[in-house]
Formats: C-alpha cells, structure tokens, sequence
C-alpha cells in the first residue's frame, strides 16, 4: 500500500511577514502546509479541477506588464515627467478625473493625470518612478533571496542529516529577531558610516538578507517532497549521482512552483519596502517612493487625500495583481501534479 | 517464529544474502526498530524468489537492503562474488546497473516534469552507454518490449499514462541497462486487479527475454505463488519458511504460513472461511519483539521451548526450510505431523 | 430504548419481522457536474436487499461501486451533482429526503465503515466519545449509560481491555484496532443496514479474515443487512449471498454467490474471475488479461459499455446496450448480447479468435475459453 502522502493545505494569506513558517514537523513525520503541498491522486481524480488561469490571471499580468515597461522606460517617455519637478502653480491639484482637477494640455509639462502633491510635483510621474524603486527591489531581492536562500533550502532538504540541522538552525535564529529590528541594524551596519540615508543597494540587500530564511524554508520544503518520491529513489538505483539528481530530477520539479510563488513574494518585499519607506527608513526622500509618497501625503489626508490615495491605490492593484497571478500560477502547477 | 539459520542457503547462487541486520532508531528514546534480524536467503541464476509477508515483516526492507539503499546494520550481502555491504560509494554506485529495481507506486516512480523518453533513456545517459542513435533505438526497443508505443509514448508525460502503464515504463526503464536482477518492491499493490494480471503477465514475459534474476516482494500470497520459483515467507524481521510455492502452498510447514493461507479469500464460494483457527491478535511491535520464537505470542503450538529457544532454519522435506520447534510438516519427526 | 428522531420506524417494525424487502434501489443514477463534462459515476442500478442478507458489489476502481453506497446513503456533495432515481427503505421512499431527514436515519438505521481507518475516525476525538456521541444524540442515553454501552461495544468488536482502550485516541492502536473501533461506532445505535466500503482493503491478510469474520458475527446477532463493497472477489465469494458485479456505473451481472460462480455469463465477470492469480494453480500460470482500459464516464461509448474490452464482442454490442435479463436460475440477471457459456456466446468467441480480434486472442491465450467451474 502506498504510504500515506502529505495532506494538501492552501498557502495561508500572505499579507503574512516573510518567514512565518510554513512547515509543521511531529513525530517524525513531514506534513507540509507548504505552498507546493502534494495532492494525493485520490483527490486529484476527484476534484474538479479548472485548467485555465482564468481572465484575471490575465488582466493581472496586463497590469504588471504595462506597469513595468512604463518603470524601465520611464526616463524616456515623454508623458512621465521629471518626478521632482515643482509645478509651482499646481499646488495639490487634484487628479485630473476629479473636481478641481482639468485635462487640458495632454503632454505638456502642466497637465497632471493623477493631480500634483504637496511640493507641485506630478503624482503620476512619482508614481512611475516610484514603482522603479518598489519593482527593482522587489525583483532583486527575490532573484537573489531564491538564489542563496533556494539554495540553502535545496541543499538541506535534498542531503539532510546535519547540513540541515546546520542551516535550519541558522534560519530559525534569524527568523526569530523581529524583522524590523534587524532590518534596521542591517541598514545602519551597511550604510556609508555617517550617513542618514540608505541607497537603493542597501535596501535590497537588507530586504535579501530578510528575505533568506523564509524562502530557504519554502525551498526546503518543496524540495522535501520531492526528495521522498519514488523516482528519487530511482534514479539512485540506476546509478545517478547526486549531483545530477539534483538538477535533473528535482530542480525542474522544484522550480515551477518557486517561480509561482515567488510572484507573491515580490509583492510581500514591496509591501516591507513600502513599510519601511513610509517609516523613513527606506531610499529617502527626494527620491519617490510609494512609501515616502504615502507618508508625504498623509499631513494633506483631508484636503487633499489624492496625494497619498493615489500612490495607496497604484500599490494596492500591483499587489493584488501578484498575488493573484502568483495564486492562479501556484495552483495551476499544482494540479498538473495532482494530475499524477 | 523467529528463525535464524542459514540451512536453506544452497551456496553458489547469483545473490546470497547471510545474516542480514536492519535496525532503526526511534527518535531519540535509544529503542530500535528490529526491521530485520539475522535473515539469510539466497536466490539462484534466473530463479525468481518471492518473498511474502505481512505489513511490518520487513520483507520491503530486505529488498531495500539488498540494494543497499541503506546499507544494512549488518550482514552480508554477496552479489555475483563480491560483497556489497563492503563496497565504499562510488564502488556501489558502478554495481547498481547489473540490479535494479521496481517500486510499488508506479506514477510516484516517474519524474512528473520529464517526458518517457527522456525517462527511460537517463540510465543509458548516466553510464554513457552508446551514441545517441544506439541510446535512441534501446529505448524504442524496451518500449515496444513492455508493450508501449514508443512513437506515441516518447514525448508524452507520465500524467498522461495510467497506473498500469506507468509501472510498464518502470519496467522498461528497469531493463535498458541489461541488468542481471530486478528486485520487485510490491510491484502490483497499488494496481487494479485487472491490470495486475497484465504487469504479471509482463514480468514474467521480460524475465524470459531478457534472462532476468528476480525478486518479488508481495503480501499477497496468490501473486507470488503465481511468479515465483521459490517463496520466503516473513514474520517481524524473520525468516518462517523457503520452500517452492507447490510444495509450500500444499504443505505449509509453518504454523505461520498455515494462518496465512487459510486468511486468504478464495473466489469459490464452495469454500466457506473457517473461523476456527484463525490467527489471533496482532503484530506485537518491533521494537519489543517477543522473546525466543517471534510468533509465538500468536502460535497455536506455541510452547515453553519456543520462548526460550530461537528456532533455527532447517530441513523438513524436499527443497523445504522451516525454522519452527514444532513444524506442521516434519520429515525427520514422525509423519501426520500436519494433523495438528 | 427510546429513538429519537426516528421517522421510518413503524411500532410493528420494532422487532424482527418486517414484510418486503429492507431495502429497494430502482435506476439510480449519480452524474456529476465537471467543466470537462458530465462524468456518468452510476448509471442505472436496480437492487433490492433483504434484512439479514449481504449483498456483494464487486467492481474495480471507476466502476461506480463507491459512489453507489454514498449514493443510497445520501452522503454525496451537494453541489455539481445530479441524483435520479428511487431508494426505498422499509417501503419507504427516501431519494428526496433532505439532510436533515437523512440524519434521523444514518446511524440508527443505516452505518457505513470506510476503507481507510487512519483518516475516517477523528484524531483528535477520543474513540470512546465517537460511540458516545452518536448513543447519546440518537438514543438520548445519559453519560454513564453510553459509556457502559460503548464500553460493551468495543468487546463485542473484539478489543482487548475495552475499559482502558475507550479513553484511548485513534493514533494509538493499530490498523486492525482502528477498524474495529470504526465498527463499533458504526454499530452503535443498532442499524439495519450497514454499508462496508473495502473494509478491509487496507489491512493485512491476517486481520482481514478476523474482521470479516466479525462482521459476519455481528450480522447474524443483529439479523443486520450488508452490502459489501470490494474490488476482491475472494471476500465476496465466501461472505456474500449475493453479488452484483459493476462495471463503468452499471451493473453488469447480479446473481446468488454460488451461481455467479459457477454460472456466469456476463464476459466481464468471466475475465475478471481469470485475470486474478488463485492458489490452487500452480505457478507461472498464465493469467486471463482484460485488455485496454476502462471506459470514460463523461463520454461512454455507444452501445455495451465493455464491448471495446470484451472477447465475445459483436457488431451488435457496439450499437445496441444489452438490458439486464434474466437468467435460467431465479435470482440471476446479466446484460450480455453473446453471454458466456451459451451456444452464441461460444460462437461469437470463435469468430473473433478467428477474426484475430485482439480481445479475443487475450483470452484464448490462456486456453480458458470454457466457463470457469465447469
């Protein structure tokens, strides 16, 4: 009889910080509430599974597609202004959809789609530049965070044995600082000595440095899984080293849901990002961020609330629009497994 | 019973397996799981040896053992003159073409994300057997061997094979290398009863083209009677009784096997089951195995002796081994021993 | 004892005696609702069932026989799924009852034991609270009367030490214990019927005869009816007084044990019955394959549903669904065009061998082209 497999458990929210664990151990025995969790073939048979990704799925990359070639293209698009620009007579104008707001003047520099902020710079502008800081760190900090981190999680799910108590161990203890604090000391260690303001390359790091330990646990978990099916053991038998099973056998099975999940973990870097700018402590002001757009506009919230709604609302949809990619990609590989 | 001895061994056999010890730790408490204990067996140059038992007899890590997979506690495991157990990593590695092995879930045994082709051609791939046109004709030919288009079979995935098919590329994938044995973990389990009869028929079909040394571990004592040239029954780590299945179907030595056969649900309604005489109880645990005999606790012969004395293998007919102090069939006692 | 909730049970039905049968399935149908289509799980079953019988359902994975037992038991989903036809208990019409309704019945008239007795007791629920529970809801016993009943149950189940063992969790017994704890709780409340689903499937040889061996005990002390669902026709062969054979949601073959047996027609039964190893034949005996696959229940082919597996197939069985007939002995129906054992039947199987039709060479391979227990 085949022993019993792993119960299946969706991902829980992932508003959710990064390194909440996701994997339970009792007696000896891996059950996995892991995002790549196995679904016996029981079920599998049984569930009405849906194939394909759905129109959201496709309306949310749409959104991220457009919102990435508008960031990487920004400084030479003609409509995105220079963000730190002072329209001197546009003082908190409104979006130009709302009362007070106007769209005459299209592409010239007094036309403000999402209205002006405090200062008269052009909301949409920051708005675009500021998802170049938010989406380059988020980006970044994964590919690096899956790099060290998956590999650390590969390695000690696939050889086990003490390399893993090593490494886990590791990951535990920086799990367990609070993410805030360390983020902070990270900052302030990697900082010019002196210096207040953190560049962009600390924040990634810092944000990597963060985001190591939950990913290796993510990897390590799905690598898991793996590791315990049958063909694993197959290809030992026929003779494979475990060099090559690693990449022949388990990564092309460990990847797929990875890079599903790591559209979720982009968005869970931004919103740390957004979180640690709006505090200050992120790439500082002049430079836009969603973060320091919000926390500049909050003093203006009842006259003139566009100013942080805006950027609230641009960051909220490129969220969703992750998250939700991410989920529909995450169980879309699920079920070609649960197909099995 | 608990029998030890190596009376059965017929020396110069292909595969000799004497004294073998698998012992596990539990957790951290210092016990062990007394897997296997003191089991000796031999299987003879295109013999197939069925090796039957009920869950927890650690027939399934016997076949493992053998295969080193992981080395045994103890014991020695002689393959065609050279012995196994003392070979370091990469010196077992370059025995594992010559035996192979086929596992109970045949969808589990397939990496999901590779296609058949690349499937079964990876043996050949990691012994770099031939140049790619000779890799790409073997596998065509196993293909077709185990009754799988290979036009049709080669590019697809193994979720789009049933059970029974995926078990006939195990097969193939077992073959390609010309191994000398094939160890069958359970290889029919997991299957419906109508596909069973199409994988038996299978086995038995590549034994004979292919000249194949088998080992067939099942707990359904019907399968194996039906491949096997020799049957080794199990009990809690131990060996009850080698016999060839005729004469160990039709006179059971052991009290043992006897319990077992008359369990079994015979499709002929004119054979009612009889309550009487069924075995009672269950497994002790094998952690704490009984004392002298193992199945005692369960034995309706057991007496004094057995607790004490560890029965050992020995001669009772012809061709047929029992480790038992008060076997059903006893040639050396007197006859109408199996009145009992 | 007082029931509670009890609708069916009429004061002359509160002991032995009940006229007609217990329980009466005409044309029951279970479709569900996938977006690749509608998959036909059971398609038309008709049976009825007396008090203190067993009915036998033997059928291989896909062939409906799970989804039948919840079907007559009422525990499908709610959603996606389509159920037709009507089920008769004690005369009885029970298809349109609602959940509720349904659960005034499970337990105190109708059981059900899974297969797997790891995952269908609750882990974190002592076993003496589940029999506890279901006493104390249906028959409205009071703590120490349930508890003294549950304890008296878990003997009668065979559990050593019951006394000790009730306050026990799943986890710490093993398979077989589990197994019979999951009867006890099944039988708690004194059912009628009692639906086995692969009982014992998941356990070993040894423990599988002793449980068998109880359930049958048990059937005869509560004079209780059981339909015993297995894909091993070994169990239903020594435990069944009668068997329905499934296949792809129908049933194909419905007789007395005996007769099934020894007088098969329907060619399903006959390849199924070959295609498993016996004990009595000597080793390395061929075995009897069905080839190709069973058939998909979103889109069944036209006509017999085995006919693209089946030895003795002729054009007709590709156009025309044989009905369920009768047989020469009572209690025997089939639904076969060219039935085993009869002149057509052997006719048509020399033609196909002669046609060189491959089901047919399957077969004849074995040279058991004769009915089995002739």
């Amino acid at each position: 009889m085949p022993a019993p497999s792993p119960s299946p458990h969706d991902a829980p929210s992932l508003s959710e910080r990064p390194g909440d664990d996701l994997i339970t151990e009792s007696a000896g025995e891996l059950r996995f509430d892991a995002v790549t969790a196995d679904v016996t073939a029981d079920e599998a048979r049984g569930e009405l599974q849906v194939r394909k990704l759905g129109i959201g799925f496709w309306i949310a990359v749409t959104w991220l597609v457009v919102l990435f070639a508008l960031a990487i293209l920004a400084p030479w698009l003609p409509f995105v202004q220079d963000p730190n620009r002072i329209d001197a007579l546009a003082l908190r104008q409104p979006a130009a959809w709302s009362i007070g707001g106007s769209w005459n003047g299209s592409l010239s520099s007094t036309f403000h789609l999402f209205g002006a902020d405090d200062l008269g710079r052009d909301i949409f502008s920051r708005v675009i530049w500021g998802a170049r800081v938010s989406l380059f760190i988020g980006v970044v900090t994964v590919a690096l965070g899956f790099l060290i981190g998956g590999t650390i999680g590969l390695t000690a799910g696939y050889f086990r044995g003490r390399f893993e108590k090593i490494f886990m161990s590791a990951m535990d203890i920086m799990l367990a600082f609070p993410a805030l604090i360390l983020a902070l000391a990270i900052v302030t260690f990697l900082s010019e000595p002196g210096s207040q303001d953190a560049s962009l390359g600390t924040i990634t790091l810092t944000l990597t440095i963060l985001s190591i330990p939950a990913l290796s646990r993510i990897t390590r978990a799905s690598t898991l899984t793996f590791s315990q099916r049958e063909f694993v053991q197959a290809a030992r038998t026929l003779g494979a080293r475990n060099g090559r099973i690693i990449v022949r056998e388990i990564l092309p099975n460990v990847i797929p849901p990875m890079v599903s999940f790591s559209l979720i973990a982009i968005a869970i870097v931004i919103v740390a990002e957004g979180g640690l700018s709006f505090l200050g402590l992120s790439v500082s002001a002049p430079t836009a961020t969603w973060g320091n757009m919000i926390n500049e506009g909050r003093t203006a919230l009842e006259i003139a609330p566009h100013i942080a709604l805006i950027p609230c609302a641009v960051m909220f949809l490129t969220l969703l629009a992750f998250n939700y990619a991410g989920d529909q990609l995450r169980r879309r590989f699920d079920v070609q497994e649960a197909r099995l | 019973m608990a029998g030890s001895g190596t009376a059965h061994l017929r020396g110069d056999a292909l595969l000799t397996v004497e004294h073998l010890l698998v012992e596990f730790p539990v957790g951290r408490t210092g016990l062990k799981v007394n897997a296997v204990t003191d089991l000796s067996l031999d299987i003879a140059d295109g013999e197939t040896v069925g090796l039957v038992g009920e869950s927890g007899c650690g027939k399934s890590t016997t076949g493992r053992a053998i295969m080193q997979f992981p080395k045994p506690t103890g014991g020695t495991v002689v393959f065609d003159g050279t012995d196994l157990t003392t070979l370091n990593g990469e010196e077992l590695r370059r025995t594992r073409p010559a035996m192979q092995m086929i596992f109970q879930d045949p969808i589990s045994s397939l990496n999901p994300r590779r296609t058949i082709g690349d499937i079964v051609s990876e043996p050949l791939n990691i012994w770099k057997r031939g140049t790619p046109a000779e890799r790409a004709a073997r596998v065509d030919e196993v293909l077709d061997a185990v009754g799988l288009d290979p036009a049709v079979a080669k590019a697809k995935r193994p979720h789009e094979f049933s059970g029974g098919q995926c078990q006939r590329i195990a097969i193939a994938r077992a073959l390609v290398l010309e191994p000398k044995v094939i160890i069958c973990d359970e290889p029919v389990s997991a299957l419906d009863v109508s596909v069973q009869a199409q994988i038996l028929n299978l086995l038995e079909d590549m034994k004979e083209r292919y000249q194949l040394t088998m080992v067939f571990i099942a707990h359904d004592l019907a399968v194996v009677k039906n491949v096997s040239d020799r049957v080794a029954v199990m009990y809690l780590g131990k060996m009850c009784e080698v016999a060839s299945p005729d004469s160990l179907y039709a006179a059971p030595a052991h009290p043992y096997t006897r319990a077992l056969l008359t369990s079994i649900p015979v499709p002929d309604p004119t054979r009612r089951p009889d309550p009487e005489g069924r075995l009672q109880g269950e497994i002790p645990s094998p952690v704490m195995p009984p004392s002298g005999c193992r199945f005692r606790t369960r034995c309706p012969l057991a007496q004094e002796r057995c607790a004490q004395e560890e029965p050992q293998m020995r001669r009772v007919a012809d061709d047929h081994y029992v480790a038992c102090h008060f076997p059903l069939v006893d040639a050396a006692a007197e006859p109408a021993a199996a009145t009992v | 004892m007082a029931r509670k909730k009890v609708v069916l049970t009429s004061p002359s039905a509160a002991g032995d005696k009940i006229d007609g049968p217990l329980l009466e399935v005409e044309d029951i149908r279970t479709h569900f609702l996938t977006p690749s289509g509608t998959v036909r799980a059971v398609d038309g079953v008709t049976f009825t069932l007396d008090r203190g019988k067993t009915l036998g359902v033997v059928g291989e994975s896909g062939s409906g026989k799970t989804i039948l037992s919840r079907s007559v038991m009422g525990l499908l989903p709610t959603r996606n799924v389509l159920r037709r036809g009507a089920i008769r208990y004690q005369g009885h019409s029970i298809s349109d009852y609602s959940q509720q309704q349904m659960r005034s019945i499970w337990g105190t008239e109708m059981g059900m034991i899974f297969q797997d007795p790891m995952t269908s007791l609750n882990p974190v629920m002592k076993i003496g609270k589940q029999i506890t529970e279901s006493l104390r809801y249906h028959l409205d016993m009071d703590k120490g009367e349930a508890r003294e009943t549950a304890i008296a149950l878990l003997t009668s189940v065979g559990i050593p030490e019951p006394g000790q063992r009730i306050d026990e969790y799943p986890h710490q017994l093993s398979g077989g214990m589990r197994q019979r704890v999951m009867i006890a709780v099944s039988l708690a409340c004194g059912p009628r019927l009692l639906f086995a689903d692969e009982p014992t499937t998941a356990l070993d040889v040894t423990v599988q005869a002793q449980i068998l061996d109880l359930l049958q005990a048990q059937q005869v002390e509560r004079h209780m009816a059981i339909i015993l669902v297995t894909h091993d026709l070994g169990v239903v062969a020594g435990r069944t007084d009668d068997i329905a054979v499934m296949y792809a949601g129908k049933v194909v073959e419905k007789a007395p044990t005996a007769v099934l047996f020894s007088e098969m027609r329907m060619p399903y039964t006959e390849a199924l019955l070959n295609s498993i190893p016996k004990l009595e034949d000597p080793s390395h005996t061929r075995l009897q394959i069905i080839g190709g696959r069973p058939p998909d229940l979103i889109n069944p082919p036209t006509g017999c549903n085995f006919s693209p597996r089946c030895p003795y197939a002729q054009p007709k069985c590709f156009v025309d669904e044989p009905p369920l007939r009768d047989a020469e002995s009572p209690g025997h129906q089939f639904a076969c065009w060219y039935p085993v054992g009869t002149p057509e039947g052997r006719q048509a199987l020399e033609d196909n061998v002669a046609a060189v039709f491959p089901a047919a060479l399957l077969a004849t391979e074995t040279g058991l082209d004769q009915p089995v227990g002739a």
